[in-house]
């Protein structure tokens, strides 16, 4: 009470700091943070005083230690010998395959949906909204065990395959097998000589670079419009194609052949990757659908008729007016739907697809007992991938965003 | 009071300052139940049936305890956890034992600082594959595709036969027994490993089981038993000389049939003992005289509970095998009660 | 001047145009083959529709529904075989829970009950043309829906609820003598105090003089698509009032507190729920005091609480942001302060605006139910694995997958066409 008093003399009291705005909000922000201290303090204090009682403190030591255990799916060496660390990263890469190839084939099949539902076709925008209706409102994990059992259901084992007369056989003049455990397909083997064929092809992707640009100068001055979609396909392919028939064909395709209990050779994709990847494509790709439907539903009709009434075709007003301006509305959730993408990945578990949570959270975690350790981690590399995609899209947003001046 | 429940919503504080950590034991007889940590569904195991009631071999000796510490063989909540949970549920509490096919292993029982009180089956993993592979033996496996159910030793075991016999595999890791018939029901696999006494119990419910055979070679050995947290050494007696209870019920020939008449006094007394006309055991952990006498009663022995649940004439037809008792040739043998 | 003769007086009767522009030709004409890549399109999708019927409703139709085991299907038709979904619908609609076929009673009228409660319950919320008052039985709601489910002897949801009101009355008094502040210092002491200390002795004495009570039923009987609807909505419903104070909070102009929003909001969206399931199966004994361990229903119910509240935070953060800046201002100018002016101004409009992206997280919470399969909880997914686990079922696929999907679909299809419907609505209103 002194101290009140004292105070009270220099014209302040301590009743200042509740009731004038001037102090209140400091108030406000040191209480919220000393409970917020103590909250986090206790549940810090409690997992100390469990951990310890079970005799196992936080210790990440076990990442360094041998895992003991194979992984199907490797982009990196590794053996059971390798550590619990290198299988985590073999998680991860996996995790970060099926991240890529899942948004990336998403992002093409959703965009198509999109504007398809929006086409004058009645028959063709029914079909896009039955298919953006079922397959959002289905639980993305019924579709991954869904698309694994069509996997297993519909195509055959690599046993029929054998025999004079088999029941099934390889697609595609004998280069592809479509079988239960995966499909089978033929893959580059680079001999000497691969290394020109692939400079000359990225030389040629310099070239459609400089191509374009030129076409571009060109037609903004003289209005001649040249044909840039024919030419750069030309110049995508005929050099390297070229560059390969005069080296003899350094690039070589190794086939997949039956052998023993299985396909030899070749390129396996597994079917866990298969159906993981084709239901977070299907699934994703009808969110992609709608908001790219919205996006160009956003943009006013009257940009239509302005474009029309200058006289461009369908074509051009939709990538020249309504898209750039549609992009911006489509971007926000698009980014949102890459997020999700790449969260609901660690379903994979569902299929036995060995991503960081088949590896870290699952295997390791079960052969080590170590649940904080694994699990947190887990955690923290999600949120990092987490924050590099949605920074990595804010930036594009940023640079693609009406500059309000 | 079921109400714990929404109390714990907008109190759980309240919750943890009521829980000292006393003995096992009185936790269990102030909340009059058990509660026992279990698979989350392994035939002849531990499966619930239709109406939800638990049955199965490990399941048994849940009741048994059960029915020692409490008196009633139905006062047991069972846990379903699956391989990544049960290690956590026993360690924080959530399960008073572990009866879930867990192998007795060295860090589990020192590292995971958990005491396994004994062996109710041993086991081990085995291979099963289709007839019309025409394979005879697991060192013919090399380049086989293999299923294997993930959040076991199984993986460990299966890494380390191929490596030593220097032959290449493709494992395929599956979560759940369902799937893991699925897939090699369609020739997804070649081959399916998980302990073999899960193989039979898988194989039993396949629709043409004649058309798959279990390889040989049993390449590990998987000791099965029941374990609780280190530390209260009280418990632990409790629920391994309730196991040791049944095994030597089965050895003296004491059954669910004849229990009533044994316990009216025999000339045995390790029977005697036993089932609490003789001595007072039970009183030495905290239990009353009629302790063993109540758990045998709840299911029978050692010998009854086998053959209802995964013996020879159940579906899942699992021979005695290693699992007889130590005077039949097996290793089934229970320190003496005196 | 001329007589014109040719003049009409009265107008030609209408033809009718040629037949290429009439009725159905023309509509075909104009939707389906308007061009050639309309003509390709349009004949890609008949062709894609024509092969999906052929490969499904043969398979669908040429079916069974009374049989008692797989391979009795396979004998009486070649198709699906729906007998799985005859037998075993009650299971996967309603789980373990008491059937009646243990000698105990019949339990699962309580289920549907509290459905048909929750619907009446949620109405008001969802239909602004009821009347008001049926606002509070949406209030007692989350009471009567416990006691329903879970059963127990009634005090006990009773008195949890008398300490809300007990901090109400509370509130009202002493803000009346002591002021605001020490009002809801006062208001949150004291329901705790009940809670701890005083409900559970008065709820046994008030057991002992009137033993009102449902047959208790557990946490493990609980399964199916009763389970899902159950976190489903406790999670929405427990984390609404979350949501809107990390909204506040990341709008806030206090830094500290729009850190520990921002922080909290990303961290929640930038992991996967599987991550927090895990949590809430393996991790979350080990944050409270050392014996403690509560129901796992309860645990996944505060992890997907904890999750949802940070989606629906951003939803309800867009409502705020969408409001005209003149709405804070003129709270302001009025003399509110900072709660009142929330209360009375901001957020009632605000949440109208966010309705459309509140039944959006409602739905996505929903489906992503379907998780708690992989922790060993019995949701409808889990079902399909348990049935196919039995002798009679074993190796049964599609009917029990598309069952599901229909069960959840019906539900997701009827919430997202509301909020069409509201979007609608809200939209003439501009």
């Amino acid at each position: 009470m002194a101290m009140a008093d004292q105070e009270a003399k220099q014209s302040f009291r301590l009743s200042m700091l509740i009731y004038d705005s001037r102090y209140r909000a400091m108030t406000i922000q040191v209480v919220a943070l000393i409970l917020f201290i103590i909250g986090a303090g206790w549940l810090v204090n409690n997992a100390a005083q469990n951990l310890a009682a079970l005799g196992k403190p936080l210790s990440f030591g076990f990442l360094s230690q041998p895992a003991g255990y194979d992984i199907n799916q490797r982009l990196i060496e590794y053996t059971s010998q390798s550590t619990h660390g290198r299988a985590a990263i073999v998680g991860l890469l996996n995790t970060l395959l099926v991240a890529t190839v899942g948004c990336i084939l998403a992002t093409i099949l959703g965009v198509t949906i999109g504007v398809l539902r929006l086409s004058k076709n009645w028959l063709v925008a029914r079909l896009m909204t039955v298919y953006i209706e079922t397959f959002r409102n289905v639980p993305v994990l019924l579709w991954i065990v869904f698309t694994m059992a069509i996997f297993i259901e519909v195509f055959p084992a690599p046993r029929e395959f054998k025999g004079a007369d088999p029941s099934a056989t390889m697609k595609l003049w004998d280069s592809v097998a479509l079988t239960n455990r995966g499909v089978f397909i033929p893959k580059p083997v680079f001999e000497s000589g691969s290394g020109i064929v692939g400079i000359v092809f990225l030389l040629s992707l310099v070239g459609i670079w400089f191509f374009r640009r030129w076409a571009r100068a060109k037609q903004e001055a003289t209005g001649v419009i040249l044909p840039t979609f024919w030419i750069s396909l030309g110049i995508f392919f005929i050099p390297a194609i070229a560059t390969q028939i005069i080296l003899g064909n350094p690039i070589s395709l190794e086939y997949p052949v039956l052998k023993g209990f299985n396909f030899k050779g070749g390129l396996h994709l597994r079917n866990s990757f298969l159906s993981l990847t084709a239901a977070l494509v299907i699934y994703t790709s009808a969110f992609i659908a709608e908001a790219v439907r919205s996006g160009i539903m956003a943009i006013s009709k009257g940009q239509t008729e302005a474009a029309a009434a200058l006289g461009l075709r369908y074509n051009r007003i939709m990538s020249l007016v309504i898209l750039p301006q549609a992009m911006r509305v489509i971007i926000p959730p698009l980014i949102s739907q890459y997020l999700n993408l790449t969260k609901n990945s660690s379903l994979a578990i569902a299929v036995g697809y060995m991503d960081i949570t088949g590896t870290l959270m699952g295997i390791t975690l079960n052969q080590t007992g170590r649940e904080m350790e694994t699990v947190l981690l887990t955690m923290l590399i999600y949120l990092t991938i987490s924050l590099i995609i949605s920074t990595a899209m804010n930036v594009y947003n940023n640079s693609i965003a009406l500059k309000e001046r | 009071m079921k109400n714990t429940v929404l109390f714990g919503t907008v109190a759980a504080a309240s919750l943890a300052a009521g829980l000292a950590s006393a003995g096992t034991l009185d936790d269990v007889k102030a909340k009059g139940e058990l509660a026992c940590g279990v698979s989350t569904g392994l035939v002849g195991f531990a499966a619930p049936d239709a109406n939800g009631n638990w049955e199965g071999f490990d399941v048994s000796v849940c009741r048994a305890v059960a029915a020692a510490v409490l008196g009633d063989a139905n006062a047991v909540k069972f846990v379903p956890t699956t391989g990544k949970t049960r290690f956590t549920a026993l360690a924080s509490g959530e399960v008073d034992m572990l009866a879930r096919n867990t192998t007795w292993t060295f860090s589990r029982d020192v590292d995971l600082k958990f005491t396994f009180v004994g062996v109710n089956y041993y086991d081990g993993q085995g291979f099963m594959v289709p007839k019309e592979l025409g394979v005879s033996s697991a060192k013919e496996l090399d380049g086989a595709t293999v299923c294997i159910q993930t959040g076991t030793t199984t993986e460990l075991n299966l890494a380390d036969f191929f490596r030593s016999n220097g032959m290449s595999y493709e494992p395929v890791p599956i979560e759940t027994n369902a799937e893991a018939q699925q897939q090699f029901l369609s020739g997804a696999c070649d081959v399916f490993t998980t302990d073999a006494s899960g193989l039979a119990a898988t194989r039993a419910t396949f629709e043409n089981a004649d058309d798959y055979v279990l390889l040989p070679e049993i390449i590990s050995k998987e000791p099965l038993g029941p374990l609780v947290r280190q530390g209260d050494e009280q418990w632990g007696d409790i629920v391994r000389w309730t196991l040791n209870a049944l095994i030597s019920a089965e050895e003296l020939g004491i059954t669910s049939a004849n229990i009533e008449e044994m316990s009216a006094g025999t000339n045995n007394p390790e029977i005697n003992r036993i089932l609490g006309t003789e001595g007072d055991l039970g009183g030495m952990f905290g239990l009353d005289k009629e302790w063993a006498k109540r758990a045998i009663a709840a299911n029978g022995n050692y010998g009854e509970i086998f053959e209802k649940n995964i013996g020879e004439n159940t579906a899942i037809g699992l021979a005695r095998g290693l699992n007889a008792q130590w005077k039949q040739g097996g290793l089934i043998y229970s320190p003496p009660f005196r | 001047m001329k007589e014109l003769s040719y003049v009409r007086t009265e107008m030609l009767p209408e033809q009718a145009p040629p037949p290429g522009q009439t009725g159905v030709v023309r509509w075909i004409r104009e939707n389906l083959f308007s061009g050639w890549l309309n003509s390709i399109l349009t004949l890609a999708a008949i062709a894609a529709v024509y092969f999906a019927l052929k490969a499904i409703i043969p398979w669908a139709f040429d079916s069974t529904w009374n049989a008692n085991s797989l391979s009795e299907c396979r004998e009486t038709a070649p198709g699906a075989c729906w007998a799985v979904i005859h037998e075993r619908w009650p299971q996967l609609l309603f789980g373990f829970y008491p059937n009646g076929n243990d000698g105990h009673p019949d339990q699962r009228w309580r289920i549907v009950v509290a459905f048909i409660l929750l619907i009446v319950a949620v109405a008001p919320v969802l239909f602004d043309k009821l009347p008001r008052k049926m606002i509070w039985f949406s209030a007692v709601y989350p009471f009567v829906g416990f006691w329903l489910l879970w059963g127990g002897t009634i005090w006990g949801p009773l008195m949890v609820l008398a300490g809300f009101v007990l901090a109400y009355f509370t509130y009202r008094i002493v803000a009346a003598i002591g002021g605001n502040l020490l009002g809801v210092i006062v208001a949150i002491l004291v329901p705790v105090i009940w809670w701890l200390f005083l409900a559970g002795p008065i709820t046994g004495v008030l057991n002992g003089i009137a033993n009102i009570g449902l047959p208790d039923v557990p946490s493990s009987k609980f399964g199916g698509l009763a389970l899902s609807v159950t976190i489903g909505v406790a999670g929405i419903a427990l984390s609404f009032p979350l949501g809107v104070l990390l909204a506040l909070g990341r709008q806030s102009n206090l830094f500290i507190i729009k850190t520990l929003s921002v922080g909290y909001i990303e961290f929640i969206r930038g992991v996967p729920l599987i991550t927090l399931l895990f949590v809430a199966s393996v991790l979350l004994n080990y944050f409270m005091p050392p014996g403690t361990s509560f129901d796992i229903i309860l645990r996944v119910v505060i992890m997907v609480t904890l999750f949802a509240a940070a989606y629906m935070a951003e939803v309800i953060r867009g409502g705020l942001a969408a409001l005209p800046r003149g709405q804070y201002e003129a709270a302001d100018a009025l003399g509110l302060d900072y709660w009142k002016a929330n209360r009375l101004v901001i957020m009632p409009q605000a949440l109208k605006i966010s309705i459309p992206g509140i039944v959006g997280t409602f739905i996505g919470l929903f489906k992503d139910t379907t998780l708690v399969s992989i922790i060993g909880l019995m949701d409808p997914l889990a079902l399909t694995n348990a049935i196919r686990a039995d002798q009679d079922w074993n190796g049964i696929v599609w009917e029990l997958y598309l069952f599901v999907a229909f069960l959840f679909w019906i539900f997701t299809f009827s919430m997202s066409r509301y909020s069409m419907y509201l979007e609608h609505k809200l939209h003439t209103g501009h």
